[in-house]
């Protein structure tokens, strides 16, 4: 099971905000779907390797070249903040 | 005259021979969408200047000289998760209420280039997290056939535009069943490709080794069509397969005499509904009449399938999700004081409960000291599932099963469900854990076990057809003999 601790733990190191009144809903959630997956604990897997990638595919590499991209301009204007051509955020501290 | 139930093969024939515009066509199906959306709330976003320049040009084209691209001039939907450059693009998230993609996903490159013509984006469960739109920061839609119920999901409004009409077909995409689920629930036809078989780029990601973007449509022949058109090799997302891409509708066949057909006995699970599984059992006799030799097959490691996808895709989400900073695009909170509170709070705003609860899930699997207990062995059980499908493909050419353990429930249930979807899905989730190419069909309808249903008949039950990676021309196949001689893919609501 977890705890209210833990989900505050887990909110700082996903850097989301959970309200108070949230915490205790998602503690028991959290522990609801570890328990659902507690079986798997049990499956033999010797000798398997884990899944990487479905289809086998590796190292897939395109032919570097350049592309020029004109939308500068459209991109910046998604930001919910920009000055003088940058994007603008609060001070860290 | 009447356009809303007629496949996109059918249209092209009506434009092609000019018996209406494109422009016409257009409007016809906006005015639908005016008249009959405030009922099914399908869209999030109806683009109808957008949509009418693209009729006209499409038209333009018609009337030169020169056969027409299959989707020329054809209205569409797509999910709200295809980035459309110039039309807003929601994942029916608030965290991007109000973004606007500078770029166009590779899919809606390709169907403008066929000269589709978009009339709006469809609701989903926020970021695609769930399997009933319920989680949608836009109200869920509601399913044509019974408006107290789930259309399914995450592509339920895909789904629910196709089958109320207000479209001839749609974009939709699949993590882990969502597009058979709610295809199966609405009464259409869905196409999920095999893994890397579509291009993901500029689809908004959730979980990277399962996404696979795909389509919903009337019919199976349309849905050859347009794997056709949206399949291929993209330098823009390395995932996608290097395999030729096959003139899916031009080698379609209708004769599967001999085709070896297995029915996995562990996919009639405990708790299905009676007549979903009489439904199915119907269809498996029906093919087996047209000459499919049937046989019983063994997967015994199905039931490991969502505990697998429970620790796989929240883990998957909370990485992809963590793009969202409030700097760059979406939501910015305007109550924090620093740098660390923009992030914290512009997310904890801006994301639902569902998607809250799987960054905290994948967040705390992949935290050091449970990343080898949760995720590296779900991966290894992943690897299990794989196997045993691939020794099951040795004996036959494709599966045949239930794409759903029930028909659609009352709208209601799903939400802070946390494993409402792994349990919806649980007949999806291995295939897509696999990679594998599957259609969802209608095959009839069923009664559902919560209630009354609005007529007689019942709700749509699903068919789906697996087949092994890249197979999509068997799949197809069984799909397109079994519309031959079969109508369930006729049947409409009345809306």
């Amino acid at each position: 099971m977890l705890n209210i601790e833990e989900i505050k733990k887990l909110a700082k190191l996903a850097r989301i905000e959970i309200a108070e009144e949230d915490l205790e809903k998602f503690a028991s959630q959290l522990s609801s779907v570890l328990e659902y997956v507690e079986e798997l604990k049990n499956v033999n897997t010797e000798g398997l390797l884990e899944v990487d990638q479905v289809t086998g595919l590796v190292n897939i590499q395109r032919a570097d070249t350049v592309v020029v991209s004109d939308n500068r301009e459209e991109i910046f204007s998604q930001a919910p903040e920009m000055k003088d051509g940058y994007y603008k955020v609060k001070a860290i501290l | 005259m009447q356009f809303e139930h007629l496949s996109i093969t059918e249209l092209r024939k009506k434009l092609d021979a000019k018996e209406l515009s494109s422009v016409e066509l257009t409007k016809y199906f906006l005015s639908r969408i005016n008249e009959l959306d405030k009922k099914v709330n399908s869209f999030v976003t109806v683009c109808e200047n957008e949509a009418l320049n693209s009729a006209t040009k499409a038209d333009e084209f018609i009337n030169s000289p020169g056969e027409n691209p299959f989707l020329c001039g054809i209205p569409y939907a797509s999910k709200d998760l295809f980035c459309t450059k110039g039309v807003r693009t929601t994942a029916s998230s608030k965290i991007l209420d109000s973004y606007i993609p500078p770029h166009n996903a590779t899919v809606e490159k390709k169907i403008k280039e066929h000269y589709g013509v978009l009339v709006g984006k469809t609701n989903l469960d926020e970021f695609a997290h769930g399997s009933s739109t319920e989680t949608s920061a836009y109200g869920p839609s509601k399913n044509p056939w019974d408006l107290n119920r789930i259309p399914g999901g995450s592509s339920g409004g895909s789904t629910a535009a196709l089958a109320a009409g207000l479209v001839p077909w749609a974009t939709a995409t699949e993590t882990g069943g969502s597009i058979r689920q709610p295809a199966s629930l609405c009464g259409v036809s869905g196409w999920k490709p095999t893994y890397g078989r579509v291009s993901r780029y500029g689809v908004i990601a959730m979980g990277s080794s399962l996404d696979c973007p795909g389509a919903v449509a009337h019919t199976v022949e349309d849905l050859a069509h347009l794997a056709e058109i949206m399949s291929g090799q993209d330098e823009k997302d390395s995932t996608t397969g290097v395999q030729p891409v096959p003139q899916y509708s031009k080698n379609l066949s209708s004769n599967i005499s001999g085709l070896r057909i297995g029915v996995p006995k562990q996919y009639f699970v405990e708790g299905m509904e009676e007549d979903v599984k009489n439904r199915v059992m119907d269809a498996v006799k029906q093919l087996e009449k047209m000459g499919a030799k049937i046989s019983e097959v063994d997967l015994p490691n199905t039931r490991f399938g969502s505990l697998v996808y429970a620790i796989i895709c929240p883990s998957e989400v909370s990485s992809n999700l963590m793009r969202y900073d409030g700097i760059r695009y979406g939501h910015l909170s305007q109550q924090a004081k620093n740098l660390l509170e923009v992030y914290e709070k512009s997310r904890g705003e801006g994301f639902g409960s569902e998607a809250k609860r799987r960054i905290l899930t994948g967040t705390y699997v992949l935290t050091a000291g449970y990343y080898d207990a949760y995720y590296k062995k779900a991966q290894k059980v992943r690897r299990l599932i794989m196997n045993e499908f691939s020794e099951v493909f040795k004996n036959v050419d494709a599966l045949v099963c239930p794409s759903s353990p029930n028909v659609a429930v009352k709208i209601g249930g799903a939400k802070e469900n946390p494993l409402f979807g792994y349990i919806a899905d649980q007949l999806n989730i291995p295939s897509s854990l696999a990679g594998l190419p599957a259609i969802s069909m209608p095959c009839g309808f069923g009664m559902p076990s919560d209630g009354e249903a609005p007529s007689m008949d019942g709700l749509p039950v699903g068919l789906q057809v697996i087949g092994p990676q890249w197979g999509e021309q068997t799949v197809f196949n069984i799909g397109y003999a079994y519309q031959q001689e079969t109508d369930w893919h006729r049947k409409y609501p009345g809306v």
